[in-house]
């Protein structure tokens, strides 16, 4: 079997990457990609783990979080949609009129 | 005599007054002013009662009797109880307050009827007898008290009514402060005073674990030497203050501001007597430490002295008498710095007569003055017109015969004529003094002579010659209110010698039940004939000088300033005490509190407090960078949190 320190690593490697993701792009879509990106590490880990301790609950729990994170990605949608019709621009650095 | 016992009834002396003040203090402008001057005077004349009735309830029992009213706080071992002590040392300042007390009600109610009329706020008059009762009552706690903290609050109960009286024209007198100023001085230089007696205070209760007399004045010659001289000391300190001596008299004269029942009452009779009460008192921790008596009779001789001859060159007829005070004062510390506490107490009571009658006598004068100069000038009213100055008076006597009349009886008791009560108290000091002390007795002599001297020149500035201003040759007589007070005074000048007249001596007994040490001397012919000698030569002298018609017009020279001008110009100048205190002390301690007050207090504190809110602005500016507005920014913040606690949680 692949060990699981495998899973545990990938699942870092892409966690990190979702999050400088978040950090590091300014276009709103992308956010929301890198967003998804680390929901999904986070169900690879519990996969991993569901299948190393032979435990039914991983996979389930990945089930309510997919449900969770769709619903997210809707309503954050909605939201770009709002800004852009004020914006005119989904570049997020243009939303800091609550700077002070 | 069948009395049932008065002495469940003595904190009334006290609360009489007290409930007097409170009416007139709430009630007063209803009632008028009869209503609220004879209330006050009602107030104090039952107190009066009262004291008279315990003092003859004492005499036929004389065993001190202590009434405790309520405990007032109990720290650890530590009790102090409002406790009065009735014996008879007490009760004869109770009798002299309350006695001498109501007739000066009696007086003040026709006087301040002239007075606030003259200065134009009738709506004032129930204020000066709510002071006046808070006066008679704090007095009489001082001297019934048990315990020193209960004399202390007492003390300081009498210093608040001087400073409240003296101010009480406050937006009056030179530069329309001067009255408000007199009163901050006599608060100030009592206070330091008071800080004396509060060490002494603190002293003894670090010796005998408690303030009441009892205990004190019991283990007295058990404490150490060192202590004892120290508390008497500091308490010699706290009469200074309290009974004008050198150094701390500098507040009586500036005090002459009040209005001058005030000035009989406190300033002569009653609240200055309180450092002579508690020397008397103290009489266990004098013994036991002599060093203290020979300092304070010194003391008390030089004041006498040194007051003496201002009053000689002062035309103002109330400084005359505020100096007289002093110097009389200075008898009566140094007769009980001596030991002599029998004379010094008879000294007291003789005092508080004649000089009350002279006060009093003054104010009647100063009143005729105004009423003269009202009656010449109709049509508007001078500001340079002072009814005080001596120098425009004269020939009184044809226009104020009654005043006139007991003015000199007090004037002669003063110099100590026979058979006034003056001679009979002036000369047990005097004799004292020359038996124990003759270098003493030397000052005081020369003091005596002043004494008589300075009155004698008084009476005929005032009262004889020609007048030498039109307010004096238009001056009236005073209505009955004033003038029955005054001849009540002078019977008891009169006839005050009678106290203790040598021979059947009744205060000396009445005395010897309180007293452990009785120090008293046999009659001696020769000193009382060397005091009246003394005291016709002064007169003598003073006549001479005064009532030829050297001084005809108000602007003549006084003839002590033909004679001795410069000794004249430094007697009148107060040998510039004031000047040398304002320059040692007062320039000083401003110039200090300006530098603590504006680099201190504006520089430091204020800084380190601004600085404070400096720094807190800096700071926020610094964080305030934070919240710039991109969310990208924020969300990198969070995941440097995030790695933080995993990293915290994993390695801890």
């Amino acid at each position: 079997m692949v060990p699981v320190t495998y899973y545990l690593a990938l699942s870092a490697v892409l966690f990190v990457i979702g999050a400088l993701g978040v950090v590091l792009r300014r276009n709103a879509i992308v956010i929301f990609m890198s967003l998804e990106l680390m929901f999904n590490a986070a169900n690879l880990l519990f996969i991993a783990f569901a299948a190393y301790y032979q435990n039914i609950s991983g996979q389930i729990i990945v089930f309510f979080v997919m449900a969770v994170s769709a619903t997210e990605v809707a309503v954050g949608l909605a939201l770009l949609v709002a800004i852009f019709r004020a914006k005119q621009s989904i570049d997020v650095d243009q939303v800091s009129s609550l700077k002070g | 005599m069948e009395f049932s016992s008065p002495f469940p009834l003595i904190p009334w002396a006290v609360f009489i007054p007290l409930i007097g003040l409170g009416i007139n203090l709430f009630f007063g402008r209803y009632l008028g002013e009869k209503g609220s001057g004879w209330l006050a005077t009602l107030a104090a004349g039952l107190s009066f009662a009262l004291s008279v009735w315990i003092a003859i309830a004492l005499a036929a029992n004389p065993v001190p009797l202590v009434a405790t009213l309520a405990p007032w706080f109990s720290i650890g071992t530590f009790t102090v109880q409002w406790a009065f002590r009735i014996d008879t040392l007490s009760v004869l300042m109770m009798l002299v307050v309350t006695g001498v007390g109501t007739l000066i009600h009696v007086y003040s109610i026709g006087y301040m009827h002239d007075d606030v009329r003259h200065n134009g706020d009738p709506s004032r008059y129930p204020r000066f007898f709510v002071y006046l009762n808070l006066f008679i009552a704090a007095m009489l706690v001082l001297v019934t008290a048990n315990n020193y903290l209960m004399l202390f609050v007492g003390w300081e109960g009498v210093g608040l009514c001087s400073y409240l009286l003296i101010g009480f024209w406050y937006e009056k007198g030179a530069e329309g402060l001067g009255n408000a100023r007199a009163a901050k001085k006599a608060f100030l230089v009592n206070r330091i005073g008071d800080f004396g007696l509060l060490i002494a205070l603190f002293l003894l209760f670090g010796a005998f674990g408690s303030l009441d007399f009892d205990t004190i004045f019991g283990h007295a010659s058990q404490a150490s030497q060192a202590l004892v001289l120290a508390v008497t000391l500091f308490m010699l300190l706290a009469v200074t203050g309290k009974s004008a001596q050198l150094p701390l008299y500098v507040w009586l004269p500036d005090a002459m501001a009040g209005p001058t029942p005030v000035s009989a009452l406190i300033h002569a009779a009653t609240m200055v007597t309180a450092g002579v009460y508690l020397i008397a008192r103290s009489q266990a921790l004098f013994v036991a430490a002599p060093v203290a008596g020979q300092v304070t009779a010194w003391l008390g001789a030089l004041t006498a002295l040194f007051a003496a001859t201002i009053a000689l060159a002062q035309s103002d007829i109330k400084k005359v008498l505020a100096y007289s005070t002093i110097s009389q004062l200075g008898f009566m510390v140094a007769a009980v710095g001596m030991g002599a506490v029998v004379a010094g107490m008879f000294h007291l009571a003789t005092h508080a007569f004649f000089k009350a009658l002279l006060f009093l006598g003054a104010g009647s004068v100063i009143l005729g003055m105004e009423r003269g100069h009202e009656a010449g000038h109709t049509e508007g009213h001078e500001d340079d017109f002072d009814p005080q100055d001596m120098r425009t008076m004269g020939g009184l006597f044809r226009r104020m015969p009654v005043t006139a009349g007991v003015y000199c009886v007090a004037a002669l008791s003063l110099a100590g004529i026979v058979p006034l009560a003056g001679f009979f108290s002036k000369d047990e000091i005097l004799a004292f003094a020359q038996q124990g002390n003759f270098a003493i007795f030397i000052v005081l002599a020369i003091a005596a002579f002043l004494t008589a001297f300075y009155i004698t020149r008084q009476v005929a500035m005032v009262f004889f010659g020609v007048p030498r201003s039109e307010a004096a040759s238009a001056a009236t007589e005073s209505n009955s209110l004033i003038l029955v007070p005054l001849v009540i005074l002078a019977a008891l000048t009169l006839l005050g010698g009678e106290i203790n007249l040598p021979g059947s001596v009744p205060l000396e007994h009445w005395l010897s039940h309180t007293l452990t040490q009785m120090n008293t001397v046999e009659f001696s012919l020769s000193v009382a004939a060397i005091s009246t000698l003394i005291a016709l030569v002064g007169i003598g002298a003073a006549w001479l000088m005064y009532s030829r018609k050297s001084l005809a017009t108000a602007q003549a020279r006084d003839p002590l300033d033909v004679n001795l001008h410069w000794l004249f110009l430094g007697m009148q100048h107060k040998w510039w005490v004031d000047e040398i205190y304002g320059f040692l002390v007062v320039k000083p301690y401003t110039w200090m509190s300006g530098a603590l007050a504006s680099y201190f207090d504006q520089g430091l504190i204020d800084g380190i407090v601004n600085g404070v809110g400096k720094i807190n602005l800096w700071l926020a500016s610094v964080w305030r960078k934070l919240q710039n507005g991109y969310v990208r920014s924020y969300a990198l913040i969070f995941l440097t949190g995030v790695a933080a606690i995993i990293l915290y949680v994993v390695f801890k």
